[in-house]
Order: structure tokens, then C-alpha cells, then sequence
């Protein structure tokens, strides 16, 4: 029998602590699988966040940190200073990355720290259990914003590649979708890139995944899909922001 | 090798790059910014990183980032810069990572003042950050001795894989005292000394082992798990109690009608005094805890002579070390405190005056 699939050599065979019908699972394989095609696993350390992925370390197949709440940033600065050999990225939430460690995301950016950053947005906190996060929607309900996000009262949601598109040093900024096959394919190229460039030492590149959270958002999965596709998408619109290796 | 007239702040950067000190990450604060200064100035002459960080915060998480990765690497702060880097301290801790962390103490609480002061005796010796951990912890009191102890601190992070803490003042900061300099590390030993982390650290699998898997992490969502974790910590640190004490006698001997202890800058202030009235006939000891963690109990315990009357504590706090004095003296003799904080420094006379008082 030929096998056409297999589990990519950088993930662990190990059991994944997500919830059923996340998307979480498709991010890790979409790195894992990009860091095998470049054939960067001997050379490859992560830095793993606070929230649901924050088992992340135990999750790819090579050195790997856990940071504090949002630091992951300055971790992997820390890590790829001491390294210059090594190739290193964080994965991080909505939570951790743009709430509690903003300071450390945009300064990272704005250093142009070699590194990647896989940033998943399912606009609430997962592991905690549903609070509102930086990129709850207007109006959206979680348990800490349970009559609605008031953005009179609580302010709108950032829009993360936006915000990191406004400083100088990046070099590669991708908003991709993780909500239907298509888009995953997309998402693929998008990450496959990120590794790319980090491979080649080019600098600060950034992807973030719109995703979902069935479990929190209290939807069925494939219900989430479409909810994320009629109310993600219009607000987070997937694109290239940035793309200093793009051809002129 | 001859002398070198510097003050603290840059003597202890210099013998940190001795040590083979070459990742720092900081965020500038007055009464340590020479420090800073002289790392953003000197490591890339030797091919080291300064990177100044965004915050105390980061810089401390740079720290775990790049001694996680097994290098020799060195954060600076003064106490609210300190307090900011808590929660990195924990995490080192936990994670078990090397690394040396230097605390020119100013006055406090909250903003204080960019004087002198010991206040964070606490903050160092007990805790600071979450959870049950030990940061071992030396307190200098000459620039001399801050300058040494960025080796000594290297070593003691190395073989113990803890965060080491050297506790100054904004006194040995600023003061300028002649300095001799250990010999500089080799290329050749840095880079020996790069791989003998290798065990546990991140770094290149250069062999391909698809099983190499190392994991730079303080979390253990398990409780039998964690508990088995703390418990290997605490063996630890009571390894590092017996033996990493350090402290100074100074005129101590079975005649000493007074014992007096005092750390870091007070020490050198009750030196004079202790000196002067000395030479008056009177016969009073001074013991210097050189650690402050692990503290040097059973030392100090040793050092209360039959003729002891009183011990008499002096600090630029309001007497944060007097409950680890009280232990070492276990209710023996009486335990007597005066300090002066927000950045006063006490003078000789001061101290002359109480002990005087004491006869």
C-alpha cells in the first residue's frame, strides 16, 4: 500500500490537548509539514505562548520553549540572539499576542527580529474559557463581555497585521484563513513563505490564522466555519500586507 | 595587571564580559544606567549582543530566551526595574536556566528616589516573583568585590542551573575604586563553555536524532508532576545552603562585647565606626553575610562569643534582614536594629552614637 499522507516528521506523536473541531491542529500541521520541506528540522526551536496551544512545546519534534503570558516575543529574540544558526518562531494566540504581550509583538516587529510569528485569531480566550479577547468582535458575547463587546466602553478590536503594517521593518506580513479547504491550501503557500524567508535569514515575518472556537463560541464546528466566514472574514480580511521577496 | 580606577556599574559590565558574558539585554534606570551604557558600548567590540528592550519585562524574557538556549547571559536593573522582571524570575527559576541578574537597589517603595537604599532585601532573599523558589543572591561592598563576583556569579548559575542575583546599591553603582581585573576568557573557552549545557539547553541537532527533543519550560499542569518538580528544586537549594554560605569576619573573638551585622555599602559605613571604637579600648565584631541567600546562619551563630551583650543590625532599610539574624542568634542574646532609608546613608558618627549607647 503507498502512503500518500503521513505525520509530518517535525510534529511529536504525541496526542494534541485540543478541543474536537478546532482549528489549532491545522496550524501545527501546516508549520510542521513547511519546516520539514525546508528541511530545517535539526535547525528549528519554537517558543510556545500562554492559552490553549500552551502545550505547544511538547506538540514539534525539535527544541522547543514555553514562555510567559505573552512574552514569546522576547523569548524567541533571546533564543535566536544566542543562536544566530538556529531558525526560530513563536505560536501564539489572540490573548497572548495582542492583549498582555503587545509590547513585545510590536517591538520584535519593529527590531525586524529574525524570527516567525504564527499568530492564530479565534477572537476569544480558549483555555481560560471563553473571555473576551482583543479581537472579539462588536457585539460579540463571551463570558467576560456577556451583553456584547461595547466598543464605547471596552474600544474596538485590533487588527493585528494592520497595526504591525505600519512599522518599517517587517518583512513579511500574511492574513490567511484556515476556514475551508481552499483557504487552507492558501494558507499553506502563506506559511511555507514565512519559513522561507526565515531559511534565508531575510527578517521579521508574521502570519496570522483566522480561526475558530467552536467549543467557547458554543457552535458545532462546521457551523463555526460558516460563522467565522460571515463575521471574521469582513472585519480580518485575509491578504498580503507585506512582502519585501515578492517580485516587482 | 595594574589597577583600574571605575565605577561599579562599569566595573561589574567589564568583568561580566571577562566572565565570557556575551548576550545583555536591558532597559535603562537611573542609578544603573552606566552599566548599560558600557555594555551597548563594549559587546559588539568582542562580538557579544546588547540589545536594549523595550521593557524589563522583555529584557528579562530575552534572558530566558538566550540562557535556555545555554549561553552565558546578564541582565541589570534598579529595584522598580527589578520588581518588573519578577515574573521572568519565576520562570528562570522554574525552568531551571542560568543566567545573572545585578540590582543597583535605589530608594523605594514605588518610584523612591535614585539614591542608595537596601530595601529589596526582601524582594531578593524571599521571593519576589510567584511561587516557591530561591534566587542565590550575593551583596557586594566595594566595587572590587561587585567586580568579582560577576564571575563567581557565572559559575554558581552554571552549576546549580539558577538565576543569580547580585544585590548592589547605588553607592557601589556610582563609586569609582581601583580594580583588579581577573584575566578575560578565551575565544576558545567560551566556546567550551557554550556546549556544557548541551544536555538540556536548545540548540542545532547535529546528529538528526529525530527523537532529540528539549524542552525549556516551568510548567507542569500535573500536580504529582509539579510537586516531584518543587521538591527537586527545593533539594536543590538546600545542596546550595550547605554549601555556597560566604561572609566576612571582621575583629570577631571570644572578647567582643558587642557583634554587629551589616551587608554591602552599610557594612563599609559600621567598618569605620567599628574601627574607631576599637581603637577607643571597646571590643565589638563585625560579621558580613557575603550571601544573602543561601544566608550564612550557622556562621553567624558560631560568631556570638561567651562576653556577647547585644547584636546590633544596621541596614538602609527599616530592617529586613533582622528576622534572618534573629534565626541565626535563636533568642541568645538581644537583637538590636537602626537603619536610615529613602536613600539616606548613614555616617560613621551615626553608627558611633548607637553603639556608644550600647556600653
Amino acid at each position: 500500500m503507498e502512503v500518500i499522507a503521513t505525520r509530518p516528521k517535525s510534529l511529536r506523536d504525541v496526542p494534541f490537548t485540543y478541543c474536537p473541531g478546532c482549528t489549532h491542529g491545522i496550524a501545527h500541521r501546516l508549520i510542521a509539514e513547511s519546516i520539514d520541506e525546508h528541511g530545517l528540522i535539526n535547525k528549528m526551536a519554537g517558543v510556545a505562548p500562554v492559552g490553549c496551544s500552551v502545550f505547544a512545546y511538547k506538540f514539534f519534534n525539535f527544541d522547543m520553549a514555553e514562555a510567559a503570558h505573552g512574552r514569546a516575543p522576547a523569548v524567541a529574540t533571546g533564543i535566536k540572539r544566542a543562536r544566530p544558526d538556529m531558525h526560530v518562531f513563536t505560536y501564539q494566540g489572540d490573548g497572548d499576542l495582542a492583549a498582555i504581550g503587545t509590547a513585545e509583538i510590536v517591538h520584535a516587529a519593529n527590531r525586524g527580529e529574525h524570527i516567525s510569528v504564527f499568530f492564530v485569531n479565534n477572537a476569544i480566550y480558549g483555555m481560560t474559557g471563553g473571555q473576551m479577547a482583543p479581537t472579539t468582535l462588536p457585539d460579540m458575547k463571551t463570558t467576560t463581555s456577556p451583553y456584547g463587546r461595547k466598543v464605547d466602553d471596552i474600544g474596538y478590536p485590533i487588527r493585528v497585521c494592520e497595526l504591525l503594517d505600519t512599522l518599517v521593518a517587517p518583512y513579511y506580513i500574511e492574513r490567511v484563513s484556515l476556514l475551508s479547504g481552499p483557504d487552507i491550501i492558501k494558507a499553506k503557500k502563506a506559511v511555507s513563505k514565512a519559513i522561507q524567508y526565515n531559511k534565508e535569514g531575510r527578517g521579521f515575518t508574521f502570519i496570522e490564522f483566522v480561526s475558530t472556537c467552536p467549543t467557547n463560541w458554543g457552535i458545532e464546528p462546521v457551523k463555526a466555519l460558516v460563522w467565522a466566514k460571515e463575521n471574521m472574514l469582513p472585519f480580518y480580511k485575509p491578504g498580503v500586507f507585506r512582502d519585501k521577496g515578492a517580485p516587482e | 595587571m595594574s589597577k583600574v580606577l571605575m565605577k561599579g556599574n562599569e566595573a561589574v559590565a567589564k568583568a561580566a564580559i571577562n566572565a565570557g558574558c556575551r548576550l545583555y539585554f536591558a532597559y535603562p534606570i537611573t542609578p544603573q544606567s552606566e552599566l548599560i551604557e558600557y555594555m551597548a558600548k563594549m559587546m559588539p567590540t568582542v562580538g557579544g549582543t546588547f540589545l536594549q528592550a523595550e521593557s524589563e519585562v522583555a529584557a528579562i524574557n530575552m534572558v530566558y530566551g538566550a540562557a535556555g538556549a545555554g549561553k552565558r547571559v546578564m541582565t541589570s536593573s534598579s529595584s522598580p526595574g527589578i520588581s518588573l522582571k519578577a515574573e521572568g524570575m519565576s520562570y528562570l527559576a522554574g525552568a531551571q536556566l542560568p543566567c545573572v541578574i545585578i540590582n543597583v537597589q535605589r530608594g523605594g517603595p514605588g518610584l523612591g528616589d535614585i539614591q542608595p537604599a537596601q530595601g529589596d532585601y526582601f524582594q531578593a532573599t524571599k521571593g519576589g516573583g510567584h511561587g516557591d523558589y530561591r534566587l542565590i543572591v550575593l551583596a557586594p561592598s566595594s566595587v572590587q568585590e561587585f567586580a568579582d563576583m560577576a564571575s563567581e556569579a557565572f559559575d554558581l548559575a552554571d552549576k546549580y542551573r539558577n538565576p543569580v542575583m547580585i544585590l548592589a546599591d547605588g553607592m557601589l553603582g556610582q563609586m569609582m575604586e581601583p580594580v583588579d581585573f581577573k584575566p578575560a576568557k578565551t575565544d576558545q573557552e567560551i566556546e567550551a563553555m557554550g556546549h556544557q549545557h548541551e544536555s538540556w539547553c536548545i540548540h542545532p541537532n547535529q546528529d538528526g536524532d529525530l527523537k532529540h527533543h528539549h524542552e525549556i519550560n516551568s510548567l507542569e499542569i500535573d500536580p504529582v508532576v509539579l510537586e516531584k518538580h518543587v521538591t527537586k528544586l527545593y533539594e536543590k537549594y538546600a545542596q546550595i545552603e550547605a554549601n555556597e554560605t560566604r561572609h566576612e569576619l571582621y575583629n570577631i573573638n571570644d572578647d567582643n562585647e558587642i557583634l554587629v551585622v551589616a551587608f554591602g555599602t552599610a557594612s563599609r559605613v559600621v567598618r569605620s565606626a567599628v574601627d574607631e571604637l576599637n581603637a577607643e579600648g571597646k571590643n565589638i565584631g563585625l560579621f558580613r553575610p557575603i550571601t544573602v541567600w543561601p544566608y550564612p546562619y550557622e556562621e553567624l551563630a558560631k560568631c556570638i562569643g561567651p562576653r556577647v551583650k547585644q547584636v546590633y543590625v544596621f541596614e538602609l532599610n527599616t530592617g529586613q534582614m533582622v528576622e534572618d539574624v534573629k534565626i541565626a542568634v535563636n533568642g541568645k542574646v538581644p537583637v538590636n536594629f537602626w537603619g536610615r532609608v529613602g536613600g539616606m546613608v548613614f555616617t560613621p558618627e551615626q553608627i558611633k552614637e548607637k553603639l556608644q549607647a550600647c556600653f
